[in-house]
């Protein structure tokens, strides 16, 4: 993101806008604090008692799963970029297929509180557990810490100050918040939270949406013909090219970034722990058939939104819109169907936007930290260390700790991490959770050989092949951009490691497995099979 | 933890939970389960992926294909972007009509007998 800020809002606007942020901080709370009186047991605690219905997970799924990088970054760079910038929507909506098909139903039938329960049920649990929390870790500290320095500067943006102390005292209320969020709500309090943000996020884009479109008479060819024609690129505006693949390299990035996002999703952890809320396996799949639904509406939103900021607002190089690497395309989009600046109506709705954008950094934030010290707290404390004998009681003292040391690490690391460019935490995240994650899942659930071994072997893997080539792409050294912008290591050339580490997984699982004599994983293959498909044995609802 | 706490209460009633998989997974319904299962799952995601790579494959390397027009400002880019989520919302929904008429009968049938079995 841009260091460069422009003030969004002023006098009576932020006034106005801090009095909805206030509001936003005062509903959550009030939900934490509510949710926080309910958890009784490990199983509300890690799985809101397993008790939400498809509907509501489905919707916290949404709420998980469209960060403020999806909202404000995707319709910005729809405005900037034109059609390339939809790319990015495409791999993030086919992607739930692989979390229909393969993964939550089966998920949701064997495991209990982490993705690592799901791999330990047939696997040793010492070097699967460790293996698995590693990868859990590493993944949602990448995408927590892309959240919180995108929240800094949104946040500076959307209340129209750009002093850094003001973003590091941003950075540190949210990380204060979503430790009160997780260390008392839980994952009740969590899913809730989602479920707030989600259902306001549809509101706002679909109000902003029918607005833009009635600018063009709900005629979709019309607006991507002001959208082509304000750009300056005309019909190219509306074709692929702007952004991604202008060379071989680049083409071959692009591709290899599709690749991470369709396959990366069903292996985000914070994804993943959602399916175990629900009571049966039937409940996960509806929750996933509404996700589905609603990201989908979104992102077709977003589509609307982008092309009406291309059309509507000023785009042009150092336009607020343009320094903002995009982000403020969407708040400036709603200023501009609600009557304009200066008036009452485009002072409202930018208001209203930012408000949605900062619920929806909230909601995130706090996904991905209880996420992370669930499998602090369960893999590493209760089953490595404790090797099971650990009492719930101290499990769950371990888990709120394990809550406040992750979000403080996440303060620590994201205030140095706001000089550099960190959009690509996000997509290493994907990255590491196709490599690692998902040929660990999909093994254990499909190939009775698989072993302790395979699994270790592939996670490791997978995640130090993305991490590796990440640091020894263009985005560790060699351009102005880069971590090291004056060293020069950068020997593999795609800045997105998926279409190497995707199949390194893969084959160090395959690898392992064959190398190991270990057949023990083998006898309790029918007992996991059985039990993802039919739910013989799973875990149920608690009683309240 | 939770196995030890399981095997307990099926052992107050005269079976073991390895005992009752072993039962099912050696059972025609649960072969005839996962037949089901995977007939529909492998070549579903095997043909939304073909289909989403050739979607961005074409977008690096059949430009000229991609930004012809269709309709107006509507051009190929656009429709076949449109047309994966399309197929995404047609295949989720055939999986769950699949799902609920050929597969959760069985998997009910299934789960019912073993909870029965085990006491649960």
């Amino acid at each position: 993101m841009s260091p460069l800020l422009v003030p969004l809002a002023a006098g009576d606007n932020r006034a106005l806008t801090i009095t909805l942020f206030l509001a936003v901080v005062v509903v959550t709370l009030g939900i934490t604090f509510w949710a926080s009186r309910q958890n009784k047991s490990a199983a509300d605690y890690y799985a809101g008692g397993r008790s939400f219905t498809g509907f509501q997970n489905g919707l916290a799924i949404g709420g998980d799963y469209m960060s403020a990088a999806s909202f404000l970054g995707i319709s910005g760079s729809i405005a900037l970029y034109g059609y390339d910038g939809f790319l990015y929507s495409i791999g993030f909506l086919v992607a739930w297929l692989v979390a229909l098909l393969l993964v939550a139903e089966l998920l949701r039938n064997s495991g209990r509180y982490t993705m690592a329960d799901q791999l330990a049920y047939r696997m040793r649990q010492v070097p699967v557990r460790s293996a698995a929390a590693s990868s859990t870790i590493v993944v949602s500290i990448f995408y927590l810490l892309a959240q919180m320095v995108g929240a800094g500067s949104l946040v500076g943006l959307l209340l129209g100050v750009s002093s850094p102390g003001v973003k590091n005292l941003v950075i540190i209320g949210v990380g204060i918040l979503m430790i009160v969020y997780v260390t008392l709500g839980g994952m009740k309090g969590t899913t809730w939270v989602q479920i707030v943000k989600a259902v306001l996020l549809i509101i706002g884009t679909l109000l902003i949406t029918i607005l833009v479109l009635a600018q063009f008479h709900f005629n979709l060819s019309e607006l991507l013909g002001a959208a082509a024609q304000k750009s300056g690129k005309g019909e190219a505006f509306l074709q692929p090219g702007q952004l991604y693949g202008r060379d071989l390299v680049g083409k071959f990035d692009f591709l290899s970034l599709g690749l991470a996002l369709v396959l990366g999703t069903a292996g985000l952890p914070h994804i993943l722990v959602r399916f175990y809320t629900t009571p049966t396996a039937q409940t996960a799949r509806k929750s996933v058939l509404w996700a589905i639904g609603l990201i989908g509406a979104f992102y077709l939103m977003t589509l609307v939104l982008g092309f009406g900021a291309a059309a509507l607002v000023d785009t042009a190089k150092g336009s607020p819109v343009a320094t903002s690497s995009g982000n403020a395309a969407s708040p400036l989009l709603a200023q501009a169907v609600g009557g304009g600046e200066g008036t009452l109506g485009g002072a409202v709705l930018l208001a209203l936007i930012s408000a949605v954008a900062f619920a929806t950094i909230l909601a995130v934030v706090a996904g991905l930290t209880l996420t992370s010290a669930s499998s602090l707290a369960h893999d590493i404390y209760a089953n490595v260390i404790k090797k099971g004998k650990a009492s719930e009681r101290s499990e769950m003292v371990v888990v709120r700790i394990a809550a406040f040391a992750i979000g403080a690490v996440a303060i620590a690391l994201a205030i140095p991490a706001q000089r550099l460019n960190i959009a690509f935490l996000v997509a290493l995240a994907f990255a590491v959770a196709a490599s690692a994650n998902l040929p660990a899942l999909l093994f254990n659930l499909f190939w009775r050989r698989f072993n302790t071994v395979g699994a270790t072997a592939s996670i490791y893997g997978g995640l130090i092949a993305a991490v590796v080539l990440v640091i020894f792409s263009p985005v560790g050294s060699g351009t102005e951009t880069s971590l090291f912008p004056h060293a020069h290591f950068a020997w593999f050339p795609l800045r997105n490691p998926g279409l190497v580490s995707i199949p390194i997984g893969f084959l160090c699982g395959i690898v392992g497995t064959l190398v190991s004599k270990d057949t023990e994983s083998q006898k309790r293959y029918d007992e996991l099979e059985v039990r993802s498909l039919t739910g013989a044995g799973a875990e149920k609802a608690t009683a309240h | 933890m939770a196995r030890t706490r399981r095997g307990t209460a099926a052992r107050s009633r005269g079976r073991s939970d390895s005992q009752s998989y072993s039962d099912l997974a050696a059972d025609p319904g649960f072969a005839e389960l996962k037949r089901r299962y995977r007939r529909f799952a492998i070549p579903a995601t095997i043909a939304f992926l073909v289909w989403y790579v050739t979607y961005v494959v074409c977008n690096n390397w059949a430009r000229g294909f991609m930004g012809t027009r269709v309709v107006g400002h509507i051009n190929v880019a656009l429709v076949f972007g449109l047309l994966q989520f399309l197929s995404t919302f047609v295949i989720a929904y055939l999986y769950a009509r699949y799902a609920g008429r050929r597969l959760d009968p069985l998997s009910t049938q299934l789960r019912e007998r073993f909870e029965s079995e085990t006491g649960r």
